[in-house]
């Protein structure tokens, strides 16, 4: 168990990176706590994977260090990190029977056979697979390899962290739930770092107490779930969470009020003049039809997706979603709209302001 | 649902059967004839029933050929395995000299059999061969004509050259099956170096070793032209393998009756051992599974 810095760090593919566009991993600097369990948030090829790789050894760095417990591992070899990993796709030692899958990274290690007895007991009890001990793993399922790697990933005590891969990809919805409350359980127990790589959005709000949100190669965003979803940092990480996203449209900002397609929207805090592509960003859950509402939009469509509807409406061109509540009638056509005043974000090149509270205050 | 009798269907196998009695039935079926009478030419042929299979069989000289030719086979497969796993393990996997590698690799695998002879019988004579004159200048006593000792090495080292290749490409073509995942989780694990070959690079290539091991005996146990080239069996018996002792007995002696109890009786044997290999290589794992 050990606290993970990276400190300046950046990666590229490619030996003479030239353009921003040449690097998977941009600079960054993060500082993953020790114990904590973290979600590693992200669209398919935004470099989640390499920064797993770079942490865990496979990958060497282009610039920077990666420091466990203050100690320099960048240079250090994988199997000197004692780090476990699950990968997205299911990796088994064919040959060897399930029991003997799990024990390999103990033996490795070189523990005596009465512990790796019993540890490989007990995580074969956590992945439910004590009946097939002694098969070999070759001929088995997807799932069932996959539930193998999770169980190596798992078996040692003594390792710095674990990283998880998007490693339920290959696993049927319901052992998905089983499996992830297992990981939450077993952080509970053991105190692991953990990170957990997925796109997901679910599974890492569930999963973690800290997301971490990668767009483009960069850390947009590290919160509590609840702090993405309230307060994004990045226009990604609006509509990348939630589900339908954050609603984003073009705006003239000026003080606390925003022009959006012809109406004037009150805003929560006064912004004054932000420069820059400037947006404003309301969550669907905010949107209420309101006949008084300042913003003329036409419904489209409304789906019920069961225990709420969605109203797909549009402003000025720009898609608008809005959550119903169940009951209340609507209907496609224009309507008038209202949003929370106090849950729009204002965003100017993609990032949060925080507003002009010295001139706000002084109202 | 009924199966629909209709054994005219039949008919259809017919051509295969016609092609296969001629290329392979019948000439066989004459050598069995050959091996079951005795003939003294004008196409007469008198009934000798197993005489030949036991005179063959309680042949001093055919077991000595026989010993010889397990001999060479053994020694073959227990160094160019190894060897050709050996080398396709430190081959670069990508890039100019993967293919470079490749290439030279290949080089040996098109030379015609009894050219690579006579390479190597040229390159081993004490008066003119580099090998035999830089050896006997440096002061070491060889010479494939007299010692029998020096005769086998010179043909070890010559097929280990000759078809060594072949098992490192195609171990070579099964380590580049094995998906990067594999060797990364393997380094999660902290798998030693012989761990990663014993649990992931053997269990891979095993599909094209068991071809491999198969390739190699069937063609080291039937090896001619080369020892024929560089020796011609010599010096004494010493390297007349059993190829080498047929074509003496049948074409040299003219016994064809023997020559053809020979020929059954070694073409069962490799039939034999190649069975054998087979089904314990594709058996070696499955104890445990239920």
């Amino acid at each position: 168990m050990a606290q993970i810095v990276l400190e300046n760090l950046a990666h590229s593919y490619l030996a003479a990176p030239a353009g921003d566009a040449d690097w998977a991993l941009k600079q960054m600097d993060h500082v993953w706590k020790d114990g904590g369990a973290y979600a590693l948030l992200g669209a398919s090829g935004c470099g989640k994977t390499t920064l797993l790789n770079i942490i865990s050894g496979l990958l060497r760095p282009s610039r920077g260090r990666v420091i466990f417990d203050g100690d320099d591992v960048t240079d250090a070899p994988t199997t000197a990190r004692n780090i476990a990993q699950v990968f997205q796709f299911p990796v088994v030692y064919d040959t060897m029977t399930v029991r003997q899958n799990l024990a390999f990274p103990l033996r490795n290690r070189g523990r005596d056979a009465d512990y790796i007895a019993r540890r490989v007991q007990s995580i074969a009890a956590m992945i439910g697979m004590e009946e097939m001990l002694d098969r070999k793993a070759r001929g088995l399922t997807a799932d069932a390899k996959q539930k193998i790697s999770l169980g190596r990933g798992m078996v040692r005590e003594d390792v710095n962290a674990i990283l998880f891969d998007e490693p339920l990809t290959v696993i049927d919805p319901q052992m998905k739930w089983a499996l992830r409350t297992q990981l939450k359980a077993l952080h509970r127990e053991f105190g692991h770092t953990m990170i957990y790589v997925t796109h997901d959005q679910t599974e890492a709000l569930t999963f973690a107490d800290q997301v971490v949100v990668m767009h483009e190669g960069r850390v947009v965003q590290t919160g509590t779930p609840e702090a993405l979803f309230e307060t994004p940092a990045h226009t990604f990480v609006g509509y990348f969470i939630g589900s339908p996203g954050m609603n984003l449209l073009s705006a003239e900002v000026d003080g606390a009020l925003a022009r959006v397609a012809g109406c004037s929207v009150p805003l929560g805090a006064d912004y004054g003049r932000p420069a820059g592509r400037v947006q404003i960003g309301i969550r669907p859950e905010y949107v209420i039809p309101d006949p008084e509402g300042p913003v003329t939009a036409t419904v489209r469509r409304i789906e019920d997706v069961g225990h709420h509807r969605i109203l797909r409406a549009d402003v000025g061109g720009t898609p608008v979603n809005a959550i119903l509540p169940e009951g209340q009638p609507a209907a496609t056509g224009p309507v008038r709209l209202s949003f929370l005043a106090d849950r729009i974000g204002v965003f100017s090149d993609d990032w949060r302001l925080a507003p002009a509270s010295g001139r706000a205050g002084g109202r | 649902m009924d199966k629909t009798e209709n054994n005219r269907a039949w008919f259809l196998v017919l051509p295969v059967l016609v092609v296969v009695a001629f290329s392979a039935i019948i000439p066989l079926m004459t050598v069995v004839n050959y091996a079951l009478n005795d003939t003294f030419g004008n196409n007469e042929f008198f009934w000798v029933g197993l005489e030949w299979f036991e005179e063959t069989l309680a042949s001093e000289r055919v077991h000595q050929a026989l010993g010889r030719q397990i001999l060479f086979s053994a020694i073959i497969l227990a160094i160019q395995v190894p060897l050709g796993v050996y080398i396709a393990l430190n081959m670069p996997r990508k890039g100019f000299w993967a293919s470079f590698c490749l290439v030279v690799m290949a080089l040996p695998l098109l030379i015609p059999f009894n050219v690579v002879g006579t390479i190597w019988q040229i390159f081993g004579r004490v008066d003119i061969g580099l090998l035999g004159h830089t050896l006997a200048a440096a002061g070491i006593d060889y010479n494939y004509t007299n010692d029998p000792l020096d005769a086998w090495l010179t043909i070890i080292v010559m097929d280990v050259w000759h078809w060594t290749s072949l098992i490192a490409l195609l171990a070579y073509a099964g380590l580049q099956s094995i998906p990067q995942a594999f060797y990364q989780a393997a380094r999660i694990d902290q798998a030693s170096r012989w761990s990663v070959f014993r649990y992931i690079e053997l269990p891979k290539m095993r599909g094209v070793l068991l071809i491999a091991v198969l390739l190699r005996f069937m063609d080291s146990f039937m090896i001619y032209t080369e020892p024929f080239v560089v020796t011609g069996g010599g010096p004494g018996n010493s390297t007349t393998f059993l190829s080498i002792d047929l074509v003496k007995m049948a074409v040299g002696q003219f016994d064809l009756g023997p020559a053809a109890a020979f020929s059954i009786v070694y073409f069962l044997v490799i039939l034999l051992v190649s069975w054998v290999f087979y089904t314990v290589m594709t058996n070696l794992d499955r104890e445990g599974r239920p």
